[in-house]
């Protein structure tokens, strides 16, 4: 029977529905946050000096204005190196601040110089030592002022931009995998924000009290990050017993086990941050080593890649879902229902461990306050990504783009400067929207 | 004379696939009671269900009290007057029993609860029963003969002038049948027409007035039980003679395979003993609630035995969980296959790859390859219709769902398999190839359980039959091509 335009809708709502909708948010933030953009550092520099090529003699005298800043050093260095190797003879510059520029410029004149040009950035090619350079300096005379040209781009669509976004959504996205694990398995997890917070704090009172503090070195802080993340896996290894040997709803084990890691957390901190770790810490949490990819955002690609061929490819994975969608059949078909779920709920405690260090590394410091709600964004983000809290259905990397979708609207709307409580409201009505996905697609297995 | 108090006639009902009532005619006076007899699957229930407004009829009239009526739900049944007892009670646990016989028909004032009036007409009503429990417990810490009276004082509260009882005494003790016996007498004599689904001759004898039994969808007889016997009963029930439904075979049958001593699980299976040799079709016959699933069930280690032992080849298992089972070489086809035997949301690949996994993922890691060939080899020479290996399993037809469910055994290579119920919901041509498996199986030396209801499956399958009564062998059946329809029937209802 051939499907209707309705049936073909309807499909390609559920199965591509999350990509869609993620595809379409970025084009809308895209277009609403459409500003006027001007290049800075090395990408300045070059451009400015393609155009010196084009219009100035290898002999005019040129003078390059910089402040003593990181991001003005490259552009000095890519616009002098540039001009340099292309045959300009006469480069002048100054570095640091208007009152410097107008030192050069006496020193210029007093030299006799004829300057022709005049290249900047975009602060340093408008400083008013400059605009009033026929009037103040006559025997410099009439140089041409170069900035960088402005151009159209979306604030969202900037590499930091989108680079920040990955950075923020990482923690949730590591603890969304194991999440989904569960849900897939026919539970949830409300644990895992307290996790986070248990985790961060015993990470940092590991460093801080086993492993040297602030003189901590890296073997030690490796140690103790591991540690945490053991311990917690170990929480959730022993909600997963709760579960299975008491047959206790899900629901409540962790319920109770989440009140009872937060409160935890409080006492082994004394309810304050824990904060005396070294700076190096942070190589987690902020830092980027291989190919400028954040090191969480790493991490974060490489679990959801092992995950995503745990689910699809082992037997493993064939069982957690057997067991999710229907856990008599599967006991019945010689499936270890039970040490198939308490796999899923250690995973998703090793996983909130992982999370917890990750932004104690972030924010370099543990404190009890940390992760609240967050077990409510990463079900949010699963449930979002398509996976069907009764069990059984989903898909691990559509948790990630339910994940993405979560972080693009928060940072969406935080460019377009709407306030906090109305990107609640927002993000809540998303979340309902892709429940209702959720139901048509079941609606759809029903019918069918 | 005034008209019957029910009337249904030329009642018509079709599910895909199945003819479930044939134009079934069905009478009911005031101050009755009517036996509705038939083996499993005749359409008793689904004749209920059409009275009780569960099911609209194709075709066919309903009058109560000479007055056409049409039941399109079962509030309607309610109001109408047709109350249905199952023998799954309807009743909230944690409510009372005055809550119970209440809810939805709360008597109010003002938008509160009058509880006392609650009270006094619920222990009225209890009274008239001759029950006499406190009305303000919680149903869940009453007995099943309580809790089935106050389904029955709902029925009457509802003023309902029509009450079915399906196997209402299934559930109970001796002791307590013969109270409910009584209440049955009372409503008799109040003038309630009452119709009784049930299987065991000597209480319906005790009962019924009249009987009619029906058979394979259709209403073959309507007798006054003072004309009957408990031979011409059972034939009626029977009836049919065996065509040849099932395919030739020439047993070899070899060694004890399987021994089980003394399995025991509270009531439902009590200390059964039983051997299978290889090659050889074990029938396991008896009525639906017998023991025989539980049976089964505990052979397959899915629920944990009070006693017993399990011999496979003579050798002792410790069998704990169907995992254990399967390692050992045992396999079940369990009766439901929707809730029990596959993951319907998944695809058929996926279902007959789940209890082969071990071979299919020999590192952990699943071999799609060799899942896929195997799949496609069975799915090829058992003929299972299937559009595509990504399929969901809720697409197929029962009979296609059933050799799904096989293959995945299959190719597990197990020694011993359990079917239970294996042909239920199936058509006739596939019921013939799901027979001719068997056999195969058989043939190649296979140990085989076969439990169902359908005594002509039975007759024509097994090489041997146990008969189970009440979690008993009542009887054993050494040579089956002689035996009879009735001689099964006599142990099944003891």
């Amino acid at each position: 029977m051939p499907k209707s335009k309705k049936q073909h809708l309807t499909h390609l709502l559920t199965e591509y529905g999350m990509i869609l909708v993620l595809i379409l948010l970025g084009i809308f933030f895209s277009l609403v946050t459409l500003t006027e953009q001007r290049p800075s550092g090395k990408k300045a520099g070059l451009q400015i000096a393609s155009i010196v090529k084009k219009r100035f003699d290898k002999d005019a005298h040129i003078l390059i204005a910089s402040r003593n800043l990181a991001i003005d050093k490259n552009f000095y260095d890519a616009l002098s190196g540039s001009l340099t190797s292309a045959g300009f003879k006469h480069l002048h510059s100054v570095q640091g601040t208007p009152r410097d520029a107008r030192a050069k410029l006496i020193e210029l004149e007093n030299q006799k110089i004829k300057l022709q040009v005049i290249l900047g950035n975009q602060t340093t090619a408008d400083w008013l030592v400059f605009e009033d350079i026929k009037l103040n300096f006559p025997q410099l005379g009439a140089p041409t002022r170069i900035g960088p040209s402005p151009y159209k781009w979306p604030n969202f669509l900037k590499k930091d931009n989108l680079l920040n976004i990955t950075n923020q959504i990482a923690v949730i996205a590591i603890i969304a995998v194991g999440m989904t694990v569960v849900i897939i398995c026919g539970g949830i997890d409300l644990s895992v924000g307290s996790l986070i917070a248990f985790s961060a704090v015993l990470c940092c009172l590991f460093i801080q009290n086993t492993a040297g503090g602030l003189d901590a070195n890296a073997g030690g802080m490796i140690l103790a990050c591991i540690a945490a993340i053991i311990i917690t896996g170990l929480v959730g290894s022993f909600t997963g017993s709760m579960i299975t040997a008491f047959s206790i709803p899900p629901f409540i084990v962790t319920l109770g086990v989440m009140m009872m890691a937060s409160g935890t957390a409080y006492l082994m901190s004394g309810g304050e941050s824990v904060y005396r770790v070294p700076d190096s810490f942070v190589w987690l949490g902020r830092e980027a080593s291989l190919f400028g990819i954040p090191n969480a955002v790493f991490l974060m690609m490489l679990l959801y890649s092992i995950a995503h061929i745990m689910m699809s490819r082992t037997q493993l994975g064939r069982y957690i879902y057997a067991v999710g969608g229907n856990a008599e059949a599967a006991r019945l078909a010689g499936v270890p229902v039970k040490w198939i779920q308490l796999f899923a709920y250690t995973l998703s405690g090793l996983l909130a461990g992982l999370g917890g260090v990750v932004m104690a590394s972030q924010l370099k410091s543990g404190a009890p306050t940390y992760g609240q709600m967050y077990e409510l964004y990463v079900i949010a983000a699963v449930v979002v990504g398509g996976t069907s809290l009764s069990g059984g259905e989903g898909k691990i990397f559509g948790t990630l783009i339910g994940a993405f979708i979560i972080a693009v609207i928060q940072n969406g709307m935080n460019l377009m400067n709407i306030e906090s409580y109305t990107q609640k409201v927002i993000l809540g009505m998303v979340i309902l929207i892709a429940v209702l996905l959720d139901k048509l697609k079941q609606k759809k297995f029903q019918t069918s | 004379m005034p008209p019957p108090l029910l009337q249904m006639s030329g009642i018509e009902k079709r599910f895909p696939g199945v003819h479930a009532l044939k134009g079934v005619n069905l009478t009911l006076q005031k101050g009755e009671v009517l036996a509705l007899m038939g083996e499993n699957g005749a359409g008793k229930s689904t004749l209920m269900k059409v009275l009780g407004g569960a099911h609209l009829p194709d075709q066919g009239t309903i009058q109560l009290e000479g007055e056409n009526v049409t039941i399109e739900s079962p509030v309607k049944a309610r109001a109408l007057g047709v109350s249905m007892i199952y023998q799954e009670f309807n009743l909230i646990p944690a409510l009372s029993a005055i809550e119970n016989v209440f809810l939805g028909q709360e008597i109010t004032q003002n938008g509160l609860i009058r509880h006392g009036e609650e009270k006094d007409q619920t222990l009225a009503l209890l009274s008239q029963l001759g029950m006499d429990f406190d009305p303000e417990l919680p149903c869940r810490q009453l007995t099943i003969a309580q809790q089935q009276s106050i389904e029955i004082a709902r029925a009457l509260s509802l003023n309902s002038k029509i009450l079915v009882l399906d196997e209402p005494s299934a559930v109970l003790t001796l002791h307590e049948v013969e109270k409910l016996f009584e209440i049955i007498h009372k409503l008799k004599q109040q003038g309630l027409g009452l119709i009784y689904i049930g299987h065991r001759l000597d209480e319906i004898f005790r009962i019924a007035d009249r009987t009619q039994v029906m058979r394979d969808g259709a209403c073959i007889a309507d007798k006054d039980l003072a004309d009957c016997t408990r031979q011409s009963l059972i034939e009626m029930m029977v009836g049919r003679e065996l065509k040849n439904e099932f395919p030739l075979k020439s047993p070899s049958i070899g060694k004890t395979k399987l021994k089980i001593r003394n399995m025991t699980r509270g009531k439902a299976v009590q200390n059964i003993s039983l051997k299978v040799r290889s090659g050889e079709i074990l029938g396991l016959a008896g009525l639906v609630g017998a023991g025989r699933t539980e049976l089964a069930r505990l052979i397959f280690g899915a629920d944990p035995r009070d006693a017993g032992e399990i011999q496979l080849d003579g050798k002792t298992l410790s069998v704990c969980s169907p995992r254990e089972a399967i390692a050992a070489g045992i396999g079940l086809l369990t009766e439901d296959r929707k809730l029990q035997g596959l993951v319907l949301s998944h695809s058929v690949k996926d279902n007959f790859g789940l209890p082969n996994l071990n071979r299919f993922a020999p590192a952990g890691f699943v071999k799609t390859s060799i899942e896929r060939r195997e799949f496609q080899d069975y799915v090829t020479t058992m003929r299972v219709k299937i559009s595509n290996e990504n399929q969901k399993a809720n697409q197929l037809s029962g009979g296609n769902q059933q050799k799904l469910v096989i293959a995945k055994w299959l190719a597990r290579h197990c020694e011993v398999l359990i079917f239970d119920e294996p042909t239920r919901g199936i058509d006739v041509g596939a019921k013939y190839e799901i027979y001719q498996l068997m056999n195969d199986l058989a043939a190649k030396g296979k140990a085989i359980i076969m439990i169902s209801s359908e005594l002509p499956e039975i007759l024509g399958m097994a090489d041997r039959i146990l008969v189970m009564h009440e979690g008993r062998i009542t009887g054993e059946i050494e040579d089956v091509t002689s035996a009879t329809q009735e001689e099964i029937m006599h142990f099944a209802v003891a």
